[in-house]
């Protein structure tokens, strides 16, 4: 797999982070490590205190006298449109009139500092019209409630025909808990007033075109007036994808209105309150199958606290039914979808994008056949799997062609000695005590694409400078996954040249326009191809030059590592650089690239949404202690597919992180709204991410290095970022049958998720008492 | 708010080696004031009360959060941030180790996890895993797994017992 290559920094090599050495020096600078010039103001956010309720008076003299503001802005001072729906579908005000969720900003204050901005958004004295509120899906759904966009329905086969035919069938529900992102580095905005319309806003952002459109949009000025960069982010997870744009947008409105510059960035509280998370579901589910376990029909309804805007709840909630199947085919489908609007804070993007609550669905139903049929769940997993022909049709009618779901799943559990262990903890368990074990091979298969066909595409900027270094724009984000080190190893390779040649330089609106959000796990697909596209330009104006100089074929002239062939003479990459510069070969290039082949059309429920998928399986096993439900992860094993790595370790790094994300939100990660619409675990003395104590005990994680993606990806590897994140599943069934063992498997035990401990023991003393 | 924590107070003490003489809100933090007042951007200012260790830094030899310390309760006292380790290389095998095994993604945990690493290895030569994890549990990572974080740490540990560079 791995060739030898005299090139330092060569694709398919591990290669470190390209920021790695001043991550650990503390020389890598985030928006709020930026110098600030001097007379830098800060904005801070005031929010309401009430979570439905039409704003009556709103009295802000207090607000203004205190000390060290500046201004303050409300809905009335936002000189373009007071709103920032990613969609278009003005349902998202930057300051509202009527108050739809608690912790809602209703205004901004402008201050000297940071500290004094914040103190006086504490003293607005604001009187509202109280309306009723309705906090989640099912609540929202019976107060009457719309939806915030339209719904999707999936359909293939007959489903009452292929219930008509099975022996068995179970309905039941199943309620999965959001997520919040918890990136180290919460939103910031950064925004520098220059002349006429213009505006400059450093932003942490996953999407710095839909910032650069909000910025404009909320300032009533052309695109071309604004300006976003982000050089990285300290964590985005998909938090970043449309929730920054609040913030960019504030901070522009004020520095053009007070012609200073203008920094945002909310405390953690506010940070979680204010800005969307992962969407909880509620899953209504039937399925019907045979006695060897064989699903004949599934019927699937996916409810989701949709947050009172539509934001990206569309497609996330698409994304969820287009995974309902994970790697299983149902012979006759039906899933729709329920986007439900709710006095919440909106839900958005979070790694998986609805992919895993629609996977966990899946998994809930295979559990529910295997301990419905005494079986091993693997063996109803492995029954159901996609297949050859009649076997391989998704319930969205695309085929799937490129399936390995059974070799990765058959190689885990040799690797992992699954078998072997679970029968010795069936004995364990059949002992009878207090702690009780538990194991679960779980597979994973990810549709890559945006499923908003638009989105896929991306470019690239490479300049060639005539003394052979490189330079390197495009336009993907780097949140610590490692992007920017990617698409310069492509780069290396295009030009043949060492990584060190290459300059990595910030994300920028100015250099590459109209790019898609770095999200859906798309970045090095879409913009290694761009990237790619920009250096064989170049390389096509060489080699012509080269030709033509040296007066030899085309085909004579070859790149090699730091050289070029040009007939029987071997040149430097420098002096032939030189050399065109000289002869006056333009030496920049702008890439682009759409993915080609995808299709998808949604009122039908037909198409091909997805260019490939990706493959995955993790088996992991804990110990829960049946008198208090606490538990721990003992060991986990993963196998996932990456196609042909662009660079092992760092996918390896995706690989581990994701696992653990993925982890956290099915066991400690819990949002809890009270009564009144509050959420109560706002920051993380309340909400528990994974901590280091918390992963398994034991680790191993392999990539399936003999994989390659069989269409014509960035060198023929496979995305990475979110199908990982789906592994987590596997302790989740864990838990699952650890606790099953106090009822001897007969009942499925339908845990709830997060399976907090609190869950586990409850689920625990229902299967005891029977 | 009251007077009280808008009053200045005076502060004299030692970052990074160098002697520093400061007057500083009595409510301002020492994340803050090492941030805004000393440029010293290299911790970082995350959860702001004291759960994630993204602001971990060193204090007259015991690592602390910075968002949890006040600036004039540093008065006196011997400062360091991973700028000054970095410096004096105090800490290169650990920085070595942590980009060697990719023990980093996003980086903004990585300076104080550092600090945090570098204090177990300070008092416990020879942790097991178990410790490291442990001690670790301090520092949010919401990137990496911990996973390589834990082998870099141990690596390091191992390198120093068999008399590598410390």
């Amino acid at each position: 797999m791995k060739d030898l290559s005299p090139l330092t920094g060569a694709v398919h090599h591990d290669r470190i982070h390209d920021s790695a050495i001043k991550h650990v020096t503390g020389r890598a600078d985030y928006t709020d490590d930026i110098a600030e010039p001097a007379g830098t103001l800060h904005a801070y956010l005031g929010v309401a205190t009430v979570t439905h309720g039409t704003i009556r008076t709103m009295n802000l003299d207090r607000v203004r006298q205190a000390s060290g503001v500046v201004d303050v802005l409300t809905a009335r001072d936002v000189p373009g449109v007071n709103d920032l729906s990613p969609t278009g579908r003005n349902d998202e005000p930057i300051f509202p009139d009527t108050v739809e969720y608690h912790g809602q900003p209703i205004f901004a204050v402008i201050a000297h500092s940071r500290d004094a901005a914040r103190r006086a958004a504490e003293l607005a004295d604001v009187s509202y019209d109280i309306l009723p509120h309705a906090t989640d899906a099912l609540s929202a759904q019976a107060a009457g409630l719309p939806q915030v966009t339209d719904p999707l329905k999936l359909e293939r086969g007959d489903v009452a025909a292929g219930q008509a035919t099975a022996p068995h069938r179970i309905k039941a529900r199943m309620t999965v808990g959001g997520q919040d992102h918890m990136y180290l580095e919460g939103h910031i905005a950064f925004a520098i007033p220059g002349e006429d319309d213009d505006v400059i806003v450093h932003c942490s952002t996953q999407h710095p075109s839909e910032a650069q459109h909000m910025v404009a949009h909320a300032l009533g000025v052309p695109l071309n007036a604004v300006t976003v960069n982000v050089r990285r982010m300290g964590g985005g997870f998909g938090g970043k994808e449309s929730q920054m744009n609040l913030f960019a947008a504030v901070a522009a409105i004020a520095a053009k209105r007070l012609h200073r510059p203008v920094k945002i960035r909310p405390d953690r509280d506010q940070d979680m309150t204010a800005t969307g998370k992962r969407h909880d579901f509620v899953i209504d589910y039937d399925v019907a199958f045979d006695d060897d376990g064989r699903i004949h029909a599934v019927d699937g309804h996916f409810a989701a606290r949709c947050g009172y805007s539509s934001d990206l709840s569309g497609p996330v909630t698409d994304r969820a039914l287009f995974h309902a199947d994970n790697a299983y085919f149902y012979p006759h489908v039906r899933l729709t979808s329920r986007p439900q609007k709710t006095n919440t804070v909106s839900n958005t993007a979070f790694r998986g994008f609805g992919g895993p609550q629609g996977v966990i669905a899946a998994e809930r139903m295979i559990e529910e056949v295997a301990y419905a049929l005494g079986k091993d769940p693997l063996e109803v997993r492995r029954t159901n799997f996609y297949g050859t022909e009649g076997r391989d049709l998704t319930p969205y009618h695309q085929q799937v062609t490129d399936n390995i779901i059974g070799r990765v799943v058959d190689e885990l559990a040799d690797s992992a000695r699954y078998q072997a262990r679970r029968a010795e903890i069936l004995q364990h368990n059949a002992q009878g005590g207090i702690l009780r074990r538990g194991i679960a091979l779980t597979p994973v298969k990810f549709g890559i694409s945006f499923t908003a066909t638009h989105y896929n595409q991306a470019g690239a900027l490479v300049h060639v400078y005539n003394d052979g270094s490189i330079h390197l724009n495009h336009g993907g984000t780097e949140m610590g996954q490692g992007l920017n080190t990617k698409i310069a190893q492509v780069l290396a390779d295009a030009f043949q040249v060492d990584f060190d040649r290459i300059k990595i330089t910030k994300t920028t609106t100015e250099k590459v326009p109209n790019t898609s959000a770095t999200a859906a796990s798309s970045g090095s697909d879409l913009n290694g191809m761009a990237a790619l596209d920009a250096a064989d330009q170049i390389k096509a104006r060489l080699v012509s030059f080269a030709a033509e100089t040296w007066g030899v074929a085309a085909d004579e002239v070859r790149f090699l590592p730091n050289a070029v062939q040009i007939g029987a003479e071997v040149v430097p990459f420098d002096t032939l650089i030189r050399r065109a510069y000289m002869a006056r070969v333009h030496l920049s290039a702008a890439g682009f690239y759409k993915t080609p082949d995808i299709h998808w059309d949604r009122a039908a429920g037909k198409g091909r949404p997805f260019f490939y998928y990706a493959y995955g399986a993790a088996c992991s096993e804990v110990t829960i202690d049946t008198l208090t439900g606490e538990y721990r992860v003992d060991r986990t094993d993963i196998l996932h597919d990456v196609g042909r790595s662009l660079n092992p370790v760092l996918d390896r790094g995706q690989v581990e992180g994701a696992f653990l994300q993925g982890m956290g939100w099915l066991t400690t990660e819990e949002l809890w709204w009270d009564d009144q619409g509050r959420l109560r675990t706002h920051a993380p003395s309340t909400y528990k991410i994974p901590l280091a104590s918390d992963r398994p005990r034991i680790f191993n994680v392999a990539l399936a290095e003999w994989s390659e993606n069989r269409e014509r990806t960035i060198k023929r590897s496979k995305a990475v970022g979110e199908p990982p994140f789906m592994l987590g599943i596997s302790v989740f069934e864990a838990l699952s049958m650890a606790v099953a063992s106090v009822a001897d498997y007969r009942v499925c035990p339908r845990l709830d998720a997060p399976a907090t401990p609190e869950r586990v023991l409850i689920a625990v003393e229902r299967l005891k008492a029977g | 708010m009251t007077d009280m924590f808008r009053d200045k107070i005076d502060i004299s003490l030692s970052v990074n080696g160098e002697p520093v003489e400061a007057r500083v809100p009595a409510g301002q933090h020492l994340i803050d004031f090492l941030r805004l007042d000393q440029s010293l951007t290299g911790a970082h200012a995350s959860c702001e009360h004291g759960v994630c260790g993204a602001c971990t830094i060193r204090v007259d030899g015991q690592a602390v959060r910075g968002c949890l310390m006040l600036a004039a309760q540093a008065d006196g006292a011997d400062v360091w941030t991973i700028e000054g380790l970095t410096d004096r290389a105090e800490i290169t095998d650990l920085q070595d180790a942590f980009v060697a095994r990719n023990a980093l993604q996003c980086g903004f945990c990585t300076p104080g996890m550092l600090v945090a690493a570098e204090d177990l290895l300070s008092r416990n030569s020879q942790p097991s895993r178990e410790e490291i994890r442990e001690h670790l549990s301090g520092n949010y990572c919401r990137c990496t797994g911990y996973e390589a974080i834990v082998d870099a740490v141990e690596l390091v540990a191992r390198s120093r017992a068999k008399g590598g560079t410390a």
